[in-house]
């Protein structure tokens, strides 16, 4: 088992590392000079060039990853004399658009993006294995049909135009909550709570909707296993087959599949953050594709990969635990 | 077609005699018994003949998805009837600040999202299946390296990357002589959508070509001296069609909910093309003046995605109808 696990961390090291090289190297041959947008239109060559020098794009692109991945572990010294400054490590590079780390500025977005996959997180699994669960209960009555509705109307709508939808007729057309405008939990929870409560239900009930239909069909098919068949012969109540037999089989594989939705989420929930105006990390992305501010996406990318990769290693290691065919192949 | 109607569900009952059928005739049998997605194909199909014969359309109706009708704005520019101007002259009304008929341009705009649809998948499956299966069926460093560029995409946050590489990818495509604007940026949605998307295709492929190539028939095949595509095509292909409808079916919806989600962020289709996205990008401007706008095109999107959905499923449960049989609890 020692074996399976390090074997896996190895893996997703290396994964990490090629995920490295493929983002820094596909935007570093990207058409655009970060020397020349670092000092606006107006710019005298020599500046360009000296920008250049301080920002080390004047190194070899090989060259310049290397520092890039020195810079994670050691943090990277940028300019010289009394211009120079450092990003502490792990440090990610340097935004010339935002003056700051991307580390920091990650740093900053962050906690936004995590409360908001947290908060959406928690309601979607509630609501996705609620509805479902009510469902496969009453399979082929009315409440059945209301939640396969649910589900296909929910999975069809897209993010934006449901994020739109909600936001105008809650907040403008019939004035329930108040604009939203993000305020930091620790400073003001009641104003935290008011501008999340809308991201966070249209994130939920849009990520619920599958939800609904794995865990409607999961228990469907597990209440057809024999060990099913024999709770009820042996006269167990139901209550306890369903949440010691049912429930258990078939919620293994909807976490598994919420542990990897839920880390997609956590590297920036890029369109429910723009549409909602949340200082995120989704959000701070699609500002960096617009300003063509290459360090911070690579940041992003690499920060989104991180637990993305973390996220499969969590779940193969758990399938490891539970079955232990897994771990041989 | 034909086989299929000398086997109808109602001649099956009739007749006492035991008829074999196909899996497939099974399939298609339970798939035309769920009335809701023969409803849900005849949308898709009337979406499909709308979009095809969109010129003929709008030459009978009089109306076209370029002209601008000044005449049906007022002095504000925006729609002179009330609900956007919806009248005889213009079915669904006009488009405020440019007086263009939303029902043409709806009309346009399916041929949009059905032609990235259509040519994804058709990308996604191709490329998914052979990979999938001379992964599967060659093992070894073929396996391994395919294997290995699978766990390397899914490595990545594929949202953020086409985000990011709209731009400069869409000037590269310009540059090697796509025709420059719209069709440019229409190759790359439909290239980076097939690189992100093949992927989810050959793991399934993969899988099921492993196990498929251990039976014995194809063991039977080869040792009556079957080459490897005699087995490949004849023997393997014909056995994974059902997961690769399934998966093919589910994923569909979704990479027309992708091109109007990129439209709709400016970096899909621009207008004056007609693009569902852009008309929806466009409507946010007018949210409070002209909501009419905002739910059309909308409206016309989420019944598409929908329909595929519904469709979707319903080609899973025909397929795999483990759910169809009596239930304990």
């Amino acid at each position: 088992m020692l074996l399976f696990i390090i074997r896996r961390l190895f893996f997703a090291i290396v994964l990490l590392i090629a995920v490295s090289v493929f983002t820094y190297f596909l935007f570093a041959l990207l058409p655009t000079d970060p020397a020349a947008l670092s000092c606006g239109i107006h710019c005298k060559p020599e500046t360009i060039a000296a920008n250049r020098i301080r920002l080390g794009y004047d190194k070899s692109i090989f060259e310049q990853y290397w520092l890039f991945l020195k810079g994670i572990f050691v943090g990277r010294d940028y300019g010289i004399g009394t211009a120079a400054f450092t990003c502490p490590a792990p440090s990610l590079g340097y935004s010339f658009n935002q003056h700051a780390c991307v580390t920091s500025l990650i740093g900053e977005t962050f906690p936004v993006t995590a409360y908001l996959s947290i908060g959406a997180f928690i309601l979607w699994m509630m609501i996705g294995i609620g509805v479902g669960a009510i469902a496969a209960l009453n399979k082929g009555k009315w409440q059945d049909r209301l939640a396969t509705a649910f589900a296909s109307v929910g999975v069809s709508l897209p993010t934006f135009y449901f994020g739109l939808l909600a936001l105008f007729s809650i907040v403008i057309w019939f004035q329930i909550l108040p604009f939203p405008s993000y305020e930091s939990p620790l400073d003001n929870f009641p104003a935290f709570i008011t501008a999340m409560i809308l991201p966070w239900l249209v994130l939920a009930i849009i990520s619920a909707a599958s939800y609904t239909r794995l865990t409607r069909n999961g228990m469907l098919e597990a209440m057809n296993e024999d060990f099913v068949r024999l709770g009820v012969a042996k006269g167990l109540r139901l209550r306890v087959i369903l949440r010691r037999y049912v429930m258990r089989q078939a919620l293994i594989p909807i976490v598994t599949i919420a542990g990897l939705d839920f880390a997609g989420l956590l590297g920036g929930a890029i369109i429910t953050e723009s549409v909602f105006s949340l200082p995120g990390m989704g959000r701070m992305s699609i500002r960096a594709v617009v300003d063509s501010d290459l360090p911070v996406l690579v940041g992003t990318t690499m920060i989104a990969a991180v637990f993305i990769v973390l996220a499969n290693v969590i779940v193969d290691i758990a399938y490891g635990f539970l079955d232990p065919r897994v771990r041989v192949s | 077609m034909s086989t299929f109607a000398e086997l109808d569900h109602d001649d099956v009952v009739i007749a006492t005699e035991i008829v074999g059928k196909s899996p497939r005739e099974l399939a298609w049998m339970r798939f035309r018994k769920d009335k809701v997605a023969m409803f849900a194909v005849a949308v898709i199909a009337t979406y499909v003949v709308v979009a095809l014969f969109a010129p003929v359309i709008c030459a009978l109706l009089g109306i076209s998805p370029t002209r601008l009708d000044g005449a049906a704005l007022n002095d504000y520019g925006l729609p002179n009837g009330p609900f956007g101007n919806i009248s005889f002259e213009h079915l669904l009304g006009v488009e405020p600040g440019t007086g263009r008929d939303i029902l043409a341009r709806l009309l346009y705009g399916a041929r949009v999202s059905l032609m990235v649809g259509f040519i994804a998948t058709f990308l996604t499956t191709t490329i998914g299946v052979v990979l999938g299966v001379v992964a599967g069926y060659k093992r070894g460093r073929i396996d391994a390296v395919i294997s290995r560029m699978t766990d390397l995409t899914l490595a990545f946050p594929s949202f953020l990357l086409i985000i990011a590489l709209t731009r400069p990818f869409t000037q590269r495509l310009e540059a090697i002589g796509v025709p420059e604007g719209n069709p440019a940026r229409l190759t790359y949605i439909v290239l980076v959508l097939s690189l992100f998307g093949w992927v989810y295709v050959a793991r399934v492929v993969r899988g099921q070509t492993l196990s498929l190539r251990e039976r014995e028939f194809v063991e039977a095949a080869r040792s009556c001296g079957a080459s490897n595509s005699h087995i490949i095509f004849k023997e393997l292909l014909p056995n994974l069609w059902a997961p690769v409808i399934v998966i093919v079916s589910l994923s569909l919806p979704g990479y027309v909910s992708t091109e109007a989600t990129l439209s709709f962020l400016g970096l899909g289709m621009i207008a004056p093309a007609a693009s569902w996205g852009v008309m929806l990008g466009d409507s946010v401007k007018y949210y409070r003046s002209d909501p009419t706008y905002l739910f059309i095109p909308g409206i016309a999107l989420i019944v598409l995605v929908l329909a595929f959905n519904i469709v979707g499923d319903a080609v899973r449960d025909a397929l795999d109808p483990k759910g169809d049989r009596q239930n304990l609890l």
